[in-house]
């Protein structure tokens, strides 16, 4: 299997890269760690006039958290990054969870975040992450910069709200109003299957107060599944297991799984159930060491 | 039919540049003329006959033609040759010296870490990227490293032998 014929270019800076797509009129596509691209490329799903490879473009392969709190993570971090960080694993929860469940570890050593984010895929492990978190990406396009929240991002399956000629640059976590806890939880038939369902939470705490919550699913819907709503049940009370109870019952009537060879509609929803109730009960402030 | 590499290296539809590039594979720089969707496992097995480098699936799933590039294990059937220039690209066929096995073949000889082999030379790539980054790991830390690597025939059982005898005679050999 080999991809159809396309022009290709390696630029240097986000401008060069801005200006190939924006001459592309929509014909011309990113490639980040090609870990979706290529075997999309591959099976004809998707054939670019114009491929603009920014893995050689210096200064993205960051992830830095500013002296306010906020996370930053530059489009050419890879899934790998995020997984072996030191700081993560202190100060993320919900990311340093995800990071090692997402893919396999070859495709992580390719696989970025940013790109992740932008494929948009209904079971993809990064967008239902950035949804619970409340983050928002920085994109550039031939007028400049703009944000765009993650609530506003995905559109459906394998569809985002950029424009054919707007780069994802950066994603932005804000700074926690308290401590950062949550968790990710994943049930996949084997090690780089797609997810049967899975759940990300993220919560800001004061001691067993929750200042703020969100939960976001992914695997259970045509798209990923936003459960904020849900989720900001919790906010001003302290965690107990019948507040648990209730949303992790709310957060499941919101899935929209489907029976297909992963598992029944039902099995499905009862997962996410069971997945927000382990991750929340575990947030417990007496249960956390 | 000609092969894969020949069909695309030449001729090129005519607004569609050929691009050269210099990739540095097991210690020698190759410079070839490749087009921009040329896959690098097959630069790897039909421009440069290193066939060792095997595409089980094709599909990114199974991680037989796992190579290291700049030390890191990729699957070259889901990377661009182009995607290599500049670059450092380590196949199966870099691994022995003419002399001598490299400690991870050795390993897999020892601890019979292969039955019919069409996994062995991603295995052995992703156990050597393992192994720079942690000489001394657990049997969870290897079968956790190895899980992009599908194989059919073991059960993984002696892979992961063969690594930990490896990681222990490279260990010997460093003191
Ligand atoms: C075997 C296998 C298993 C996998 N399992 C999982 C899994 O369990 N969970 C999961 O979440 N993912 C999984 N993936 C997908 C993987 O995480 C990809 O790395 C990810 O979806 C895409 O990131 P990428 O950097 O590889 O992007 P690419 O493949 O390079 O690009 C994907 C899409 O996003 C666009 N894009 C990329 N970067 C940008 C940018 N900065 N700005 C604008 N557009 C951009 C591209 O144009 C393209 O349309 C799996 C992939 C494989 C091959
Ligand atoms: S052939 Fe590349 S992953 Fe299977
Ligand atoms: S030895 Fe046959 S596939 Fe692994």
């Amino acid at each position: 299997m080999y991809p159809s014929r396309f022009k290709y270019e390696s630029p240097k800076t986000i401008e060069a890269a801005v200006a190939l797509l924006d001459a592309g009129k929509g014909d011309a596509k990113i490639l980040a760690g090609g870990q979706s691209l290529v075997p999309m490329l591959k099976l004809r799903f998707a054939f670019p006039d114009q491929i603009v490879d920014i893995n050689n473009i210096p200064g993205l392969d960051y992830h830095r958290f500013d002296a306010d709190g906020s996370l930053h993570i530059g489009a050419l971090c890879r899934h790998e990054d995020l997984e072996h960080s030191a700081e993560i694993a202190q100060r993320q929860p919900t990311i340093a969870a995800a990071a090692p469940l997402v893919a396999d570890p070859i495709v992580r050593t390719r696989g970025t975040f940013v790109g992740s984010v932008c494929h948009a895929d209904p079971q993809g492990d990064w967008a239902a992450t950035m949804i619970a978190l409340g983050g928002h990406l920085v994109v550039q396009g031939p007028k400049g910069k703009r944000t765009i929240d993650m609530k506003d991002f995905v559109l459906g399956p394998y569809a985002n709200a950029l424009n054919y000629n707007e780069i994802a640059i950066e994603a932005v976590i804000p700074a926690p109003k308290g401590v950062a806890r949550g968790g990710y939880l994943k049930l996949e038939r084997r090690v780089g299957d797609f997810a049967t369902a899975s759940v990300a939470v993220a919560l800001d705490m004061d001691g067993n107060r929750v200042l703020r919550a969100g939960i976001a699913l992914a695997g259970v819907g045509g798209k990923t599944i936003d459960a904020n709503e849900e989720a900001s049940a919790l906010v001003g009370h302290d965690l107990t297991e019948s507040i648990i109870d209730t949303v992790a019952a709310a957060v499941a009537a919101k899935a929209e799984p489907r029976t297909d060879h992963r598992g029944s509609s039902d099995y499905k929803r009862q997962i996410v159930k069971t997945f927000v109730k382990r991750i929340l009960v575990a947030q417990i402030a007496e249960k956390v060491a | 039919m000609s092969s894969l590499f020949e069909e695309i290296a030449t001729p090129p539809a005519d607004n569609i540049p050929v691009r050269r590039i210099t990739v540095n594979v097991n210690g020698t720089d190759r410079t070839l003329d490749v087009e921009p969707r040329l896959l690098l496992a097959d630069l790897l097995r039909q421009g440069l006959d290193l066939t060792g480098t095997h595409k089980g699936c094709d599909t990114t799933n199974c991680g037989a033609c796992t190579v290291l590039v700049a030390g890191r294990p990729v699957k070259s059937c889901t990377m661009l040759a182009v995607q290599a220039d500049g670059r450092e690209v380590q196949t199966v066929e870099g691994l022995a010296t003419p002399s001598e096995l490299h400690p991870i073949q050795e390993g897999f000889k020892q601890e019979h870490g292969l039955q019919c082999g069409f996994c062995t030379p991603g295995m052995m790539l992703s156990a050597k990227a393992l192994l720079e980054r942690n000489p001394n790991p657990t049997e969870d830390e290897i079968r956790w490293a190895l899980s992009g690597n599908l194989c059919r025939c073991t059960g993984y059982q002696n892979i992961v032998k063969a690594v930990l005898w490896a990681a222990e005679k490279m260990r010997a050999e460093s003191n």
